[in-house]
């Protein structure tokens, strides 16, 4: 189900870094060899076994990240991202695998479709790529597409991003079908009847400034509709990019009542709030638009508690010239793969909002787990899918800097604290920003 | 002249015996179904001689009156009735003035002013043949309404199997496709549980009820176990567009048709008819020596006369009467 291009396994010793993976239990500064890709020892005083060793004193070494979900803009929008640029980006963002966005020109909706990406990722992939299917044909939420047939073909999940699946009748049928292919529904909730030509939060800011408002309720309802569904059909589902504190704690009550729901939030909703859209800076327009600050602070106590266990960029590429409009002509969406790690260590770990093993863990194990991956994990005989962390680092986002084709960043220009020096995906090797490695 | 009240049922006079129907096989015992078969296998010895005529049901009118298209259940209904030599009439709504509009109330009162012996009813809603038996004084056959029953295939599928296994009891029968919107399932669910049949329900999620109470699954491999493949026909019509109970029919078939590599050596395969083939159902399979569909059709014949001969002649007493008559 994930894809990547074929290279030699590293041959690799991590010497002396603090080795952090909460799900294996471990914290301590320790040393991993690694032989051709393959996790062959971790304890203290490791053999180098004659590989290169890299000095990890001072750096934190974890599991590598996965994102699942992010736009890829392959096939039909090359010009902003494709397989090679946005695994790229991944890779320099710690993240050795990403999960794939079906609602491309055209939609991968049929095998035949899929068939070809997967070929593609095979030659180009950086970092391993999953391929999300849609739930239905061209995503006009009329007929199923022939999931069966996708999941044999690799799809790792369906989902009809970028918009709903408005009729609720189709939703149950989703529900039901999919249980065929043991792959999740990932879903974006909004009701388009409530958002119609919105642009922002429906809050103060989108009151003075005159923008049509999207009204927390526009994605709250969807989501009351479909874990209502999925708790009567007795399904599991993932919920995208959740924006709201209604979605948060009606999400919550179904988990509660023992219904399969989880659910994902962006490091931009983590982060800001609809105060950034006073600027009037298009990166900061996004589907779901940011909210209020009881909002935010909503989806970080249900980070905080495993509420919501993952963290997903929905990195959204954006040609240049597209972003560059006023406002409301301006598409939806901001890139994030290069930033997530950094921004969120220092705008939730470094003030103590949020433990790093938990972070951790939202950005690895649980994206991996709710899709049914193999997480990254530092144990013997796993494969390496580990990153390499400099907390101390500073850094300065700029556009002329970025592995991705697009640069509609909300960071631009911002300095980080916290930077991925070491990404190894698959085993190899992804991306390396070392300072010194010894031979 | 002041009238007496009874204080003491027993006291009553018997009345006439309650009309005998054919309407549900939620309606019939074990016994009732063991006679039923057991009148079907007389009328099939008569079927092997000469004159397949028997005089048993002269001079009764049977009125056949179907809603619904269909090519087995009605031209067997009409033969049966032939065949017993019953005067038969043929109502189909196409072509009645049920064109027109005319109501099945209306419909049945004029039918019912001829003085039927047996109505026998095919039509798309539920319940319809009840609503025939109130409004007529016939005896009312139903030949399949809407999704709830068909009680004379179940019939003669069981009769089917007794005839091609020996056996019934403790046999495994899998039932495979569009469960739902099948008044052949739901018939054969209840007689398979009169007669100590275990049924698996194999088929796409949106397509097996709920709250049905039987072991069902989405897994095709769940077939691998049962002695008889019973397949159930893909019904488009019951389908409006749009309702995707199944991504495509290509789908359908690729998880869930009957082909020879679904089978095991061994396994029999039944279907009600008609067809889809390629749909549900491989021709291959459809015409192997497996395939018990031409014995169903043959099979539909006399247990349809068994049917009119138990509905007319109030049952248990009827059979006795059969077999003197046979002796005779």
């Amino acid at each position: 189900m994930l894809f990547v291009k074929e290279r030699r396994g590293d041959d690799l010793v991590l010497r002396g870094a603090r080795v952090l993976d909460p799900a294996e239990g471990i914290d301590a500064v320790l040393d991993v060899r690694i032989d051709a890709g393959v996790i062959a020892a971790v304890g203290t005083q490791v053999d180098a076994n004659e590989h290169r060793v890299v000095d990890g004193t001072g750096l934190v070494l974890a599991p590598a990240f996965v994102d699942p979900h992010v736009h890829l803009r392959t096939p039909g929008r090359e010009d902003e991202e494709t397989i090679a640029s946005g695994t790229a980006a991944a890779a320099a963002g710690g993240f050795c695998a990403i999960l794939a966005m079906p609602n491309t020109e055209p939609v991968v909706d049929s095998a035949a479709t899929l068939g070809a990406l997967v070929d593609a990722a095979r030659r180009e992939a950086e970092v391993q790529v999953g391929f999300l299917a849609a739930i239905t044909r061209g995503q006009h939420g009329a007929e199923l597409t022939e999931m069966a047939e996708l999941a044999d073909a690799g799809a790792v999940a369906f989902s009809d991003d970028g918009v709903p699946v408005t009729s609720a009748g189709l939703m149950r049928r989703a529900l039901q079908y999919a249980s065929v292919t043991g792959r999740l529904l990932a879903l974006h909730c909004e009701e388009t009847s409530l958002t119609y030509g919105s642009h922002v939060h429906e809050g103060s800011v989108a009151a003075e400034l005159g923008f049509t408002g999207y009204p927390s309720v526009g994605e709250s309802v969807m989501v009351e509709r479909d874990l209502a569904l999925a708790r009567y059909e007795d399904q599991p589902l993932h919920l995208l990019h959740l924006s709201a504190a209604e979605s948060v704690a009606g999400l919550r009550r179904a988990r509660d009542a023992g219904v399969r729901a989880s659910g994902e939030v962006t490091p931009h909703h983590l982060v800001l709030t609809d105060e950034a859209v006073r600027s009037l800076d298009s990166n900061m327009k996004m589907n779901p638009p940011l909210r209020a600050e009881s909002d935010r602070l909503a989806l970080l106590d249900a980070l905080r508690d495993g509420t919501i266990e993952a963290i997903a960029t929905d990195h959204a590429p954006h040609a240049r010239h597209e972003k560059d409009a006023p406002f409301e002509a301006a598409p939806f969406g901001v890139t994030g793969l290069e930033t997530a790690f950094s921004v969120l260590y220092t705008q939730l770990v470094r003030p103590g909002l949020l433990p790093l093993a938990t972070l951790v863990d939202r950005m690895s194990t649980g994206p991996a787990r709710i899709f049914g991956l193999d997480r990254p994990r530092v144990a013997v005989g796993a494969t390496a899918n580990l990153v390499l962390l400099d907390l101390d680092a500073e850094w300065q986002v700029r556009e002329d800097a970025f592995r991705s084709r697009s640069a509609n960043s909300w960071l631009l220009g911002e300095t980080l604290t916290g930077r991925v020096v070491l990404t190894i995906a698959a085993g190899a090797t992804a991306h390396e920003r070392l300072a010194v490695t010894s031979a | 002249m002041t009238s007496i009240r009874l204080v003491r049922d027993e006291l009553r006079p018997p009345g006439p015996p309650p009309r005998r129907h054919l309407l549900s096989i939620a309606d019939l015992t074990r016994d009732d179904v063991e006679r039923l078969l057991g009148a079907a296998r007389t009328f099939a010895a008569s079927m092997d001689r000469e004159l397949k005529k028997l005089p048993t049901l002269k001079g009764r009118l049977i009125v056949n009156l179907f809603y619904e298209s269909s090519t087995r259940t009605s031209s067997s209904f009409e033969l049966a009735a032939k065949r017993l030599s019953a005067d038969t009439l043929n109502i189909k709504s196409a072509g009645s003035s049920v064109d027109k509009g005319e109501s099945l109330r209306d419909t049945a009162l004029t039918l019912g002013a001829y003085d039927p012996d047996v109505i026998v009813i095919r039509h798309p809603q539920i319940g319809a043949p009840q609503l025939v038996a109130d409004a007529t004084s016939a005896h009312i056959v139903n030949a399949g309404d809407g999704k709830h029953q068909h009680p004379t295939q179940a019939l003669l599928d069981l009769y089917t199997l007794q005839q091609e296994l020996g056996r019934l009891e403790g046999l495994h029968v899998a039932i495979v496709g569009d469960v739902l919107h099948s008044r052949v399932a739901r018939s054969l669910i209840q007689i398979f549980e009169l007669v100590g049949i275990h049924c698996t329900l194999v088929g796409p999620p949106a397509l097996l009820p709920r709250d049905l109470g039987v072991e069902a699954t989405t897994d095709i491999n769940a077939i691998c176990g049962a002695d008889v493949v019973y397949v159930l026909r893909m019904q488009n019509e019951r389908m409006e567009q749009g309702a995707n109970f199944v991504p495509s029919l290509r789908e359908y078939a690729a998880r869930w048709g009957i082909t020879p590599e679904r089978l095991s050596p061994g396994q029999r395969v039944m279907h009600p008819g008609p067809m889809n083939r390629g749909v549900e159902i491989d021709p291959r399979v459809a015409d192997s020596v497996d395939s018990l569909v031409e014995l169903q059709v043959r099979s539909g014949l006399v247990v349809r006369m068994a049917v009119l001969y138990d509905v007319l002649t109030g049952g248990p007493v009827g059979v006795r009467a059969l077999a003197a008559a046979e002796v005779a």
